[in-house]
Order: structure tokens, then C-alpha cells, then sequence
């Protein structure tokens, strides 16, 4: 598996923290997944019920890579200012870079992304731009600095999986030396597969866990889906074909009618 | 001093940021801080004196997708 940013992971899954119906269950969740990387936020904190100071106990404990990220940002400045809240308070150079430019489809603001980024690299963060499979766009990102590149799959929530193959598998082929990850959109392990036969080197999802029937079980199928996908794109896939080839041979076979 | 701290107003006797923080329950809290939609950063705190109308951000690790 390539690195990100100089860190060997584990594996490919990345896992969100938001939506779970309890903080046991979250928990549940990464043990049966074994994701390398959780993904969390900032939000307002209240002086009393101190909610922020219980889940950060609750993730060190998970012992994975803390990836904050700057979700709900609609600008350069407040996600720069979030991702430099984020550093102090996670203590990691990596942020999940989120600059939203539309509302019904939480689609990146793909200029405010690059801006960003560029601001965010020349400060030595580290990002992995939440993005589209533009790749015009990814070029871009790369030349502002980032070294990781995560198209969305599907709208953030949507659970539609992979709503670009051609754009993605083409992504896939124009950056081959580039760590790609989808983020957003996945909702079944077979979309978390399918990105992994495709070449992409990690998945990055949320609700299709934790909004599960059975969060745990579904995080333990998204484990084997990814390690499926992994496995199955190193061992080099046939390449489809229109027509019909036989696999059994033909010669030798008897002739009985 | 009227201050926004996370969207309410309130009146602060504290003159830092550090004292804020402390006064509204914050001592020894994972937090980061913003004044005016700008980041402060922890070492700063003390020494950063706050005005009237301030809007003050404190943020806490939350959970996230």
C-alpha cells in the first residue's frame, strides 16, 4: 500500500465517528473494522456538559490515525481557521480539507478547494482534499501541494456508491504514483470493492456504518470488502471482453451426438 | 464587557482569553479558540485581551464523517 504523507497504514479503510447510536457502539465499530484512520471535527463546546473532552478520551483510545477535518465549511477562511484550530487540538499535521460550494449536493467548491490547499502546504499541513474526480481540478491540488487526492464516490450521505466509473478508473490511470482515496458516497462493502478493484488505495465512509441496522457487522463487511478489493487488484483482473471465450478447451471433447 | 462566546452573549469580567476560559468552565479543557472569526493559538491566550462585542469560538473534538 503507498504512503500517505510518509505513513504506512494498516489497511485501506478510513472511518468516520459521526451518526453512531452510542459511544459503545462507535467503539464496537472500529474494533470489528479495524480501520486505520478515524476521521473527526470541531464543534462549539459547552463549559458544562464538556461533550468534546468525553469523545476525545473516547478516540485516543481507539489507537488509529486522527484525521479532523473542516466539514460545514463554505469559505478559505473559516476552513484555513478551522484546520488550524484542528492542528492544535488533534496534534496532527493532517486535515481533511472540505470547502462546500453546494448545499443539496455538498459538492466541493473546487476553487475555494485549491486556495485552500495551497494556504494550508505552504503552512505545512498536510491535506487530503475532499474533491471530484475533475481532473483538471486534481492537477491543481497536486501542483498547490497535496500529495493525496479523495474523490467523492457519491454525494456525502447518499449511499449511491460510485456514481463516476469512467471518471475515477480515468483519475486512477492519469495519476498512477498518486494515493487516492474515494470519500463520501459509499453504502454497501461491495462499492467499497468495486473502488478498491479499481486501483484506489483506501476508502474513506461514515454512514453507511454507523447508520447500519448493525453498525458493527456492517464495519466487519466493509473490512473484508476492502481487503477483497485490495487483494483482487493486486492479483491483476482479467480484462472484460464482449463476446464469449470458453473456459473449459474444446479439444479432446467427445463427440456424442 | 458584553462578548459572544459560541453565538451567546454574555457579560465577562475576564480581560484575557486564558481568564475567559477558565471564568466559563473551560480550565484545563482540549479546546481551540478563536476571536473574530481569527485563530488564537493556546500559547497566546494570556496574553491576548479581549473588547467589548468580541466574538469568542471554542472548539472541541467532536465527532465526524
Amino acid at each position: 500500500m503507498r504512503d500517505f504523507y510518509g505513513t504506512a497504514l494498516a489497511n485501506g479503510l478510513m472511518l468516520g465517528t459521526a451518526q453512531y447510536p452510542s459511544p459503545a457502539i462507535l467503539k464496537d465499530a472500529f474494533e470489528r473494522s479495524g480501520a486505520s484512520v478515524a476521521t473527526v471535527s470541531l464543534r462549539r463546546e459547552s463549559g458544562q456538559d464538556r461533550a468534546g473532552q468525553d469523545f476525545w478520551h473516547l478516540i485516543r483510545a481507539l489507537d488509529v490515525h486522527l484525521l479532523p477535518n473542516t466539514a460545514g465549511c463554505h469559505s478559505v477562511k473559516e476552513a484555513v481557521t478551522t484546520a488550524h484550530m484542528a492542528r492544535e487540538v488533534f496534534d496532527t499535521k493532517w486535515i481533511k480539507l472540505e470547502v462546500i460550494g453546494e448545499e443539496d449536493l455538498l459538492q466541493p467548491d473546487v476553487f475555494g478547494l485549491v486556495e485552500a490547499a495551497r494556504i494550508l502546504t505552504e503552512d505545512g499541513f498536510q491535506v487530503f482534499p475532499y474533491t471530484t474526480e475533475d481532473l483538471v481540478v486534481a492537477e491543481r491540488l497536486l501542483h498547490a501541494g497535496c500529495e493525496v487526492l479523495m474523490p467523492w464516490g457519491a454525494p456525502i450521505g447518499s449511499g449511491l456508491g460510485l456514481n463516476n466509473i469512467f471518471g475515477l478508473r480515468a483519475m486512477r490511470a492519469h495519476f498512477p504514483d498518486v494515493p487516492l482515496v474515494i470519500d463520501a458516497g459509499l453504502g454497501l462493502p461491495s462499492q467499497a470493492a468495486a473502488a478498491m478493484e479499481l486501483g484506489f488505495d483506501a476508502v474513506l465512509l461514515n454512514t453507511a456504518v454507523a447508520k447500519a441496522g448493525d453498525p458493527a457487522a456492517m464495519a466487519a463487511a466493509f473490512a473484508a470488502a476492502v481487503n477483497a478489493g485490495q487483494l483482487a487488484q493486486a492479483a491483476d483482473p482479467m480484462e472484460p471482453r464482449d463476446m464469449a471465450a470458453p473456459s473449459t478447451p474444446v479439444i479432446g471433447k467427445a463427440f456424442l451426438i | 464587557m458584553k462578548l459572544l462566546l459560541n453565538g451567546a452573549p454574555i457579560n465577562a469580567q475576564a480581560t484575557t482569553l486564558a481568564d475567559l476560559l477558565v471564568a466559563e468552565g473551560f480550565g484545563g479543557a482540549k479546546v481551540a479558540t478563536a476571536v473574530n472569526g481569527t485563530f488564537v493559538p493556546a500559547p497566546e491566550r494570556a496574553d491576548y485581551a479581549l473588547s467589548a462585542g468580541d466574538a469568542v469560538e471554542v472548539l472541541a473534538p467532536m465527532q465526524g464523517g
